[in-house]
């Protein structure tokens, strides 16, 4: 007696399962994330992937009447190894798109791969101007080095900052933001008394902040890729550079909202331009770092917000297309016009780089804590990496 | 001018520091100890753990990662480096690689892997200025501190190798152990202190050395390279060799970061290039090798 009805649940589950197996594949969209989440970028990855997590929960991770799902990856900031991951993201699990890109050699080895499969890719965090020339199929959500580095030049030069010592990292937009700066802050009669770069990996400060000391500049112009700025603020600090009465002014990545909060009083009156500040006064930022801190307990910086808008770009493209992919979902992408937490953007449709305000910020103490506090606003910053 | 000498005879003190525990298994009992840096991470670490997490001061963090890698120093001697002292130095090689692999990939479990920021006690934060213009020295209140440390550190061991009776049971016992053991000397309990305390050591410099240098699980690969080369200049004889070594080395560093950015750090190899050509043996060795 027990036995016929098993055997009949069991048959009438086999036929359930493989009638919607394939059903449930066309339901679904995948989409392949590659991120750094060891090695020394891997606040960036932190960042992003809870805001794409964050992202998930409050879009119930639905797009153009399907599924979507999410795949991270490690690529421990290693370029070869993200191009294998982006290789093996396309080809077995038919990623619609691409996305993440801690760094701006992690974003070019794979732009062949975006090239050659016609897969949208999408640069949530690497900055260097050149990285959307490299494939017709990468979109950009983050920002680009020329945008923050021209922004504080302007500044620099109208508060009476005439010598300048640049210290940048020494990789794509390391050079991407001393050239920029130079050229900005030269055109407005400003000086560069000398450029010093140090190494992407395991950088000394103390040489080439004795050296800048030793230039006395009246100001000192900085950008280190995310996670390194805490590190050089103490260093900064100890070496006296402030009591000597040189400046510090920088790309936002340096008073990163990451780590802002354990540099420490060094950091007070740091003047520096970038796109995204925690501190942003509009009710959508507020509601973002609420929703976020709710979630993860840590607060979000740039590189979360570069993730954030990347996830809306590819949400309301695969709406557009109903979750079709290669070119048609491409071009949904292009000319996206929204409200980010940052403020308003535009995804440039020949570019397919963003459009967005830069804000020249200074540090302060906001209830206790330090935040990147805006005075200053350029608005809709196309990258001037691409206007020549 | 004089504040970069300063600069760099801190650095090369650390190195010092972190480097003689090597110099010691190395020279003294003449085994190949490739997960040196590892009981240094580890010392760094304590340090980070017990000022950040806990809230120790941090001047009892500091012989507490000296004396908690001490023990797990002692305590990995008995268990698994004893039955390599034997074996041919490949082995040795391979096998404490090895190690200091699992070290990285367990910090970087545990701690995640970036890199710690250590917040210095206010006191050490100070910066002394004197003098103006070209000779101007300025030196930093923890850079002091690291090199009071580290002269007394070299001083009391000198002191204990030369003038006390376990420092000539312990060249005994490497001269010859097998003579020294007939002789109703504790072999193996000196070769297990000897060791204990060079692996403290490495703690304590990874210790001090937490925020010049930068804690993160990557540190005993990063490092290494630069103890090897303290120890193949300097000689692993004595203490004199590698702490001249270190400071040429720590010195030359800093400087050629300062005036060449862009050889930066290969200026080291250079010197270590040139110097080991002059003197194959170590600038401080004895002529006999063993």
């Amino acid at each position: 007696m027990q036995r016929r009805p098993t055997l009949l649940t069991l048959a009438a589950a086999t036929w359930l399962a493989a009638s919607l197996a394939p059903a449930q594949a066309q339901d679904t969209v995948k989409i392949g994330v590659l991120l750094p989440m060891t090695g020394p970028q891997a606040s960036t990855g932190r960042q992003i992937d809870a805001a794409i997590k964050l992202w998930m929960a409050q879009s119930g991770g639905k797009a153009g009447g399907k599924k979507v799902e999410v795949i991270v990856k490690d690529d421990a900031g290693v370029a070869d190894q993200a191009r294998r991951l982006a290789q093996e993201l396309v080809v077995n699990d038919k990623v619609v798109a691409l996305a993440g890109f801690g760094l701006t050699p992690l974003a070019l080895a794979t732009a062949p791969i975006a090239t050659q499969s016609k897969t949208p890719m999408v640069v949530m965090a690497a900055a260097t101007s050149s990285i959307t020339e490299a494939s017709p199929f990468i979109v950009r959500t983050s920002f680009t080095l020329p945008q923050a580095a021209t922004g504080i030049a302007e500044w620099a030069a109208k508060n009476k900052i005439r010598k300048v010592v640049s210290l940048v990292a020494d990789y794509g937009p390391g050079n991407d933001a001393e050239k920029f700066f130079a050229h900005q802050f030269q055109l407005n009669g400003g000086q560069m008394v000398d450029k010093l770069r140090t190494p992407l990996r395991s950088p000394d400060f103390a040489p080439v902040l004795q050296k800048v000391r030793d230039a006395a500049p009246d100001a000192l112009f900085v950008f280190l890729p995310s996670g390194q700025g805490a590190q050089f603020m103490k260093q900064f600090g100890e070496r006296g550079l402030n009591q000597a009465g040189i400046k510090l002014i920088a790309t936002g990545d340096v008073t990163d909202d990451d780590q802002l909060a354990d540099m420490g009083d060094v950091a007070l009156g740091v003047v520096n331009a970038h796109h995204y500040s925690a501190a942003h006064g509009s009710a959508a930022n507020k509601k973002y770092v609420a929703d976020f801190q709710a979630m993860h307990k840590f607060r979000p910086n740039f590189m979360s917000v570069g993730g954030y808008d990347g996830m809306r770009v590819i949400f309301k493209a695969l709406d557009a297309t109903k979750g079709a992919g290669g070119e048609a979902l491409l071009n949904a992408m292009k000319g996206q016009v929204f409200e980010s937490p940052r403020g308003p953007v535009l995804i440039d449709a020949q570019t397919r780089d963003i459009v967005q305000d830069i804000y020249i910020r200074r540090v302060e103490r906001v209830n206790g804590q330090l935040f990147n506090v805006e005075f200053d606003t350029l608005k809709a910053v196309k990258d001037p990496g691409k206007s020549k | 001018m004089l504040t970069l000498l300063f600069d760099g005879i801190a650095y090369g003190m650390l190195l010092f520091v972190l480097a003689l525990g090597l110099a010691v298994t190395m020279g003294l009992m003449n085994f190949i100890n490739l997960a040196h840096g590892a009981f240094a991470m580890a010392g760094g670490y304590i340090l980070i753990v017990l000022m950040q997490r806990a809230g120790w001061p941090f001047l009892a963090c500091l012989p507490a990662a000296f004396v908690l890698t001490a023990a797990a120093g002692a305590l990995l001697e008995r268990t698994i480096y004893r039955p390599m002292y034997g074996k041919p130095h490949l082995d040795q090689v391979l096998f404490s690689i090895g190690l200091s692999f699992m070290a990285v990939a367990a910090v970087d479990f545990t701690m995640g892997s970036s890199p710690q920021v250590v917040q210095l006690p206010a006191w050490l934060r100070g910066r002394f200025e004197f003098g103006s213009g070209p000779w101007a020295l300025g030196m930093g209140a923890y850079r002091l501190f690291i090199i009071a440390c580290c002269v007394a550190l070299a001083l009391a061991l000198q002191a204990v190798l030369t003038r006390t009776r376990f420092g000539s049971r312990l060249r005994a016992a490497v001269d010859d152990p097998r003579v020294a053991a007939g002789l109703g000397l504790p072999v193996d309990r000196i070769f297990l202190l000897t060791f204990a305390v060079g692996s403290g050591l490495a703690g304590l410099g990874g210790a001090l050395g937490a925020d010049i240098l930068g804690m993160e699980p990557t540190f005993p690969l990063k490092y290494m390279v630069y103890f090897l080369i303290v120890c193949a200049v300097g000689g692993t004889s004595s203490i004199t060799g590698p702490l001249l070594a270190a400071l040429v080395l720590g010195i030359a560093d800093v400087m050629g970061k300062y005036h060449v950015p862009k050889l930066g750090a290969f200026i080291v190899y250079v010197l270590m290039i040139g110097l080991l050509l002059w003197r194959p043996q170590g600038l401080f060795s004895r002529e006999a090798g063993r």
